[in-house]
């Protein structure tokens, strides 16, 4: 069967699959900003227990496999009594391991903004709560910008375990076309163009749309 | 190590100073920077400190805007304790709570100027106002307006720092700190990042400042002839204390100690 009369055999169920790599993408990613910002603030807080909070956090998402956490938020989490559909497991998994990654450069964009700049805040009497909201985040969220792309990217590619699972995205489709029909080139080289023309012409013009229109905010452009 | 317990918790009396340094230290680990310094500046009036770099005179800004701690002593605004408070009728070290209500009364303005890159010049004035005083938008738009026109700006109020000469920057910044209604200004080295040329346009603002505006003004800077025209008095600074001050004229025209005659000197070969 040639490329192209697979797709045209194939394409609803890869499409589906796609649509729910999309929605496990932008879940993940939304739950994986606010933990970032959220674990990013906590590691500079003047508090040592919200930063030891932070670090443990950090230390444990980054330093383990996401495949391992998928597998302990879906099979032993159930095993202490809580359990999650495999869908929100899913998100919730990717989502969590890459706000550890986001949290550094969360971090990281924060300490970026000059010294001046709290200064001057501080000048006006801000309150550290103003000075973080009203004059250091929109700042450091500038600096951050590139390689928060990378990380989209990552994490777009990383939505693929949660197939392991059964959530039926991309991936699980690919998985189970392939098992019945033993067309493996067409079928995961279908899945890696998906793959790429979502990162390529998605999320990377996204993102750089999105450095674009910040840059014109801080008057730069 | 301190005895601030005993200091006044609030200064009396018919001549209460503006701003008062009370045996103030301060340090960095070994390095003294400020020892013992006692200062009053008066209200409405304007002091200028001139010294060689290292002599502590930024930090003694730095320490009035509660951007340093200090490590002994008491500074005092408008005769109430700004870095302590007090507390069952003795001084202890303030708390944040405690600052941010005195701090209220002290504006400064950088060397490097430190606009907020992501607002306006207009905005840039209104956001103390604005989020700090919490006056209305309105009402905070139509004084910030006043302000850049004092200063000069009103004309490049929608443009972004980044659009701006750096002599342009310091004068919004000028107009950000006064937005605050404070009764001290600070004014740290506001020059000296500045191109030659635009120098003029920053001390400008500053002299209609001194001659319209009945503000207690510090100022540090590089600028010999510019602190002698405006000053009503001048404090040379040097090793982290007070070597001589005086009326601009006695400090530059006849220079008591040796340390002060050195560096008046020096300062006028390199011109």
């Amino acid at each position: 069967m040639s490329f192209f009369e697979f797709l045209g055999q194939y394409w609803p169920r890869l499409l589906g699959g796609a649509g729910v790599t999309v929605a496990q993408f932008l879940l993940a990613a939304a739950l994986g900003i606010a933990i970032s910002l959220c674990m990013g603030l906590m590691k500079l807080a003047p508090n040592r227990a919200l930063r030891w909070g932070a670090i443990t956090y950090i230390e444990i998402f980054r330093g383990t496999s996401l495949v391992v956490q998928l597998y302990w938020i879906f099979f032993v989490l159930p095993l202490l009594g809580l359990s999650i559909e495999k869908f929100t497991a899913g998100y919730l998994a990717v989502g969590m391991n890459i706000g550890a990654y986001g949290a550094e450069l969360v971090r990281g964009g924060i300490l970026s903004v000059p010294k001046g700049q709290w200064e001057a805040a501080l000048a006006i009497n801000m309150s550290p709560a103003q000075r973080m909201r009203r004059i250091i985040l929109p700042q450091a969220l500038v600096n951050m910008l590139p390689p928060w792309g990378n990380l989209m990217i990552e994490l777009l590619k990383g939505t693929a375990l949660v197939s392991l699972i059964s959530v039926a995205d991309l991936m699980f489709e690919s998985r189970q076309i392939n098992a019945t029909t033993y067309l493996s080139a067409q079928v995961f080289g279908a899945a890696l163009i998906i793959y790429y023309i979502m990162a390529r012409f998605f999320v990377t013009p996204f993102m750089r749309w999105l450095e674009r229109f910040m840059a014109r905010k801080l008057g730069r452009a | 190590m301190t005895h601030t317990e005993n200091f006044p918790t609030e200064l009396t009396g018919d001549d209460i100073p503006m701003v008062r340094f009370q045996k103030v230290r301060k340090s960095y680990g070994a390095l003294t920077v400020l020892d013992d310094l006692d200062l009053d500046v008066a209200a409405g009036e304007m002091v200028s400190i001139i010294g060689p770099s290292g002599s502590g005179k930024t930090t003694v800004l730095r320490m009035l805007m509660t951007l340093e701690t200090i490590n002994d002593g008491v500074i005092y605004i408008d005769g109430k304790p700004l870095t302590h408070m007090p507390r069952a009728g003795k001084l202890v070290p303030a708390n944040q709570r405690h600052l941010r209500m005195r701090r209220a009364d002290i504006g400064m303005c950088f060397q490097h100027f430190n606009l907020f890159p992501h607002m306006t010049a207009l905005e840039n004035c209104m956001e103390g106002p604005v989020q700090v005083l919490e006056i209305p938008k309105a009402e905070a738009r139509d004084r910030s307006e006043e302000l850049l026109e004092l200063v000069g700006m009103i004309e490049k109020k929608d443009q972004h720092p980044s659009r701006l000469s750096g002599g342009q920057q310091q004068r919004v910044a000028i107009a950000r700190a006064l937005a605050m209604r404070p009764k001290v200004m600070l004014f740290d080295e506001v020059t000296s990042a500045l191109d030659p040329e635009v120098i003029g346009e920053v001390t400008n603002v500053i002299r209609k400042l001194v001659s319209e505006h009945k503000l207690t003004m510090l100022m540090v800077t590089h600028q010999m002839g510019f602190a002698r025209d405006i000053s009503d008095r001048v404090c040379f600074f040097y090793g982290g204390k007070i070597e001589e001050q005086g009326r601009p004229a006695e400090l530059f025209g006849n220079p008591q100690k040796e340390r002060t005659q050195q560096f008046l000197s020096a300062v006028r070969e390199a011109v």
